[in-house]
């Protein structure tokens, strides 16, 4: 597949946005979708439509077939042990609150701790902030530097024989670092803790191997990879899923119910209560495709291009501030003008037809860190090329404009 | 309404030189408001005299050209008015602000109403409406003398 022509399949891209064309650069909020997932959907729900699981007509089975080809598609893509271990939810977000949940039912009791990074998202907090308010649970937060890396000394330093589990984002959504996983997995398993990754800006852009990482669990969502909305994946160890207990409970999650007992359904069901998101679950799979037919390797050396480029001019301009300098870096980059407000500078950009995003990126603990109460944020997808990011200069070069700035 | 209209001088005038910014000597109540998306923030003072006249009116925060420009406005606007006239401003302008171009009040002159309406155009722009308002919402909690602070994931 030839990435220089990405966006050709992309028909997001043929319309006019305020009369100009549409520069996306808001791809770690969402990804646009190409057309052989638009047509999957499409398709699926024209032609095939089923629910999946128990009924037995041709058309249930080919969908109960189809659902769990993309969960076999998503367990060699992140390169688990077996299918079992992907479980699908509505979001990434939802993984992470499944996995809080039924580890701290079982594990987190008063004075317990979780550590996570100042890096978190709101979706990476928030429910572990619930086992503070209902078990009693601690959060520590390990220190950035001022470049935007996390002080592994520091985390070690954090950790005790209270520690319970250590949640951490692959790839900080504010400041794009990448945070070295395999190394924080290894001191942590020393310790017998396990670790979540919130890998939502991974997946898209990076290569991830959870065998290789062996982290405990790894969530991510479906519409950051070019998929559709309404799909988490939480990848976990199998131990993991056959000790906790079950998360959201109804159909299909049962094998067997009784007036006085209910035994669950074995893995992966024991996850998957009620009607999932049939019709997009098996649509993510051609999402899979999709990146598989690029290769992430040159998906990689693309964006890493588009993101050298777009450092590069944007030093040159006059009072932007870039929001971070971690050693490695993926296509997520904030910034600031000085004496514009990140909100004004978004609502300028998008007049000129350059979509990015303002505001705290849901991540009010890190912006705190800074200093910042918003920032603006230009991030990167497949389908960007040289030209976006030269009309993205172009648009803040207006906006310097507009606020009279020298 | 375009963009460029929006940001018109007035705005980026305001915006970038607010009137009325700091806290006012002999001030008698304060609020505080606060816009938790974007993380915009604004510190009313006001000072009332016996006949609940506006004697002084400033403000302190930080935030976009368009809540500051707002901010500066509304205490322009506000200063030297009664407490009841200034809840008339107020309710013209929250209703200008979401349905309407013009600002409809007997108790502003023709200049100052132009001043006012070049912030009409920010409901074109309806995740910035907020921006606006802040503000205003603000002084009513201060005339009110209510102890919370005004948020505006709350309010309308």
């Amino acid at each position: 597949m030839n990435i220089e022509n990405i966006k050709s399949q992309f028909p997001i891209f043929s319309k006019k946005i305020n009369g100009n064309s549409l520069v996306y650069l808001d791809s770690s909020n969402s990804s646009q979708k190409p057309m052989c997932v638009i047509n999957r959907l499409n398709d699926f729900y024209k032609n095939e439509f089923s629910n999946i699981g128990r009924s037995i007509h041709s058309l249930a089975v080919s969908a109960t077939n189809k659902f769990e080809e993309t969960r076999m598609s998503v367990k060699n893509f992140i390169n688990a042990n077996s299918k079992d271990e992907i479980i699908f939810t509505k979001n990434a977000t939802e993984s992470i609150n499944l996995v809080a949940t039924t580890f701290g039912q079982q594990n987190i009791v008063k004075g317990d701790e979780i550590l996570i990074t100042d890096l978190e998202h709101h979706s990476n907090y928030v429910p572990w902030h619930f086992l503070r308010e209902t078990r009693g649970a601690i959060i520590k937060f390990a220190p950035i530097n001022d470049d935007g890396d996390i002080i592994i000394d520091e985390l070690k330093k954090l950790i005790t024989s209270k520690t319970k589990i250590i949640a951490v984002t692959h790839i900080s959504n504010v400041t794009g670092t990448i945070v070295p996983i395999k190394e924080i997995v290894e001191i942590a398993h020393k310790k017998n803790i396990p670790v979540l990754v919130d890998g939502c800006q991974a997946v898209p852009h990076i290569k991830v191997d959870v065998t290789d990482l062996d982290c405990d669990f790894y969530a991510f969502s479906s519409h950051k990879v070019y998929g559709p909305t309404g799909v988490g994946i939480l990848y976990a160890k199998k131990k993991w899923l056959e000790e906790l207990p079950p998360y959201i409970g109804g159909g299909a999650m049962i094998s067997e119910v009784k007036k006085d007992k209910i035994i669950y359904a074995k893995l992966p069901e024991k996850y998957e209560a009620g009607t999932m998101p049939t019709a997009e679950v098996i649509t993510f799979n051609e999402s899979i495709k999709f990146m598989e037919a690029i290769g992430i390797d040159n998906l990689m050396k693309h964006e890493k291009e588009i993101k050298n480029y777009a450092l590069e001019k944007l030093r040159t301009i006059n009072s932007v501030k870039i929001i971070g300098n971690p050693k490695n870096k993926a296509g997520v980059i904030a910034f600031m003008i000085q004496g514009i407000h990140p909100h004004d500078i978004a609502t300028i950009l998008d007049d000129d037809g350059v979509a990015i995003r303002a505001g705290h990126h849901c991540c009010q603990i890190l912006h705190a860190k800074l200093n910042l109460t918003a920032t603006a944020r230009a991030s990167i997808g497949v389908y960007n090329n040289k030209d976006d990011i030269d009309m993205l200069c172009k648009a803040i070069e207006n906006c310097r404009k507009i606020f009279d700035l020298k | 309404m375009d963009l460029k209209q929006l940001y018109q001088d007035i705005i980026l005038d305001h915006g970038k030189s607010p009137r009325n910014f700091g806290k006012c000597v002999g001030y008698n109540s304060e609020a505080k408001g606060y816009n938790p998306l974007c993380g915009d923030l604004v510190q009313i003072y006001l000072k009332l005299n016996v006949e609940k006249k506006v004697e002084d009116l400033t403000f302190e925060g930080n935030g976009c050209a368009i809540s500051m420009a707002s901010a500066s406005i509304m205490t322009d606007l506000v200063k030297g008015k009664s407490c009841e006239v200034a809840k008339k401003i107020i309710d013209a302008f929250l209703k200008m602000i979401k349905s309407s171009t013009e600002m409809k009040s007997d108790d502003l002159d023709d200049d100052q109403k132009t001043k006012i309406m070049s912030l009409s155009g920010v409901k074109q722009f309806p995740m910035r409406v907020k921006c606006a308002t802040l503000s205003w919402h603000t002084l009513i909690s201060a005339m009110e003398e209510k102890k919370e602070e005004v948020n505006t994931e709350v309010i309308d």
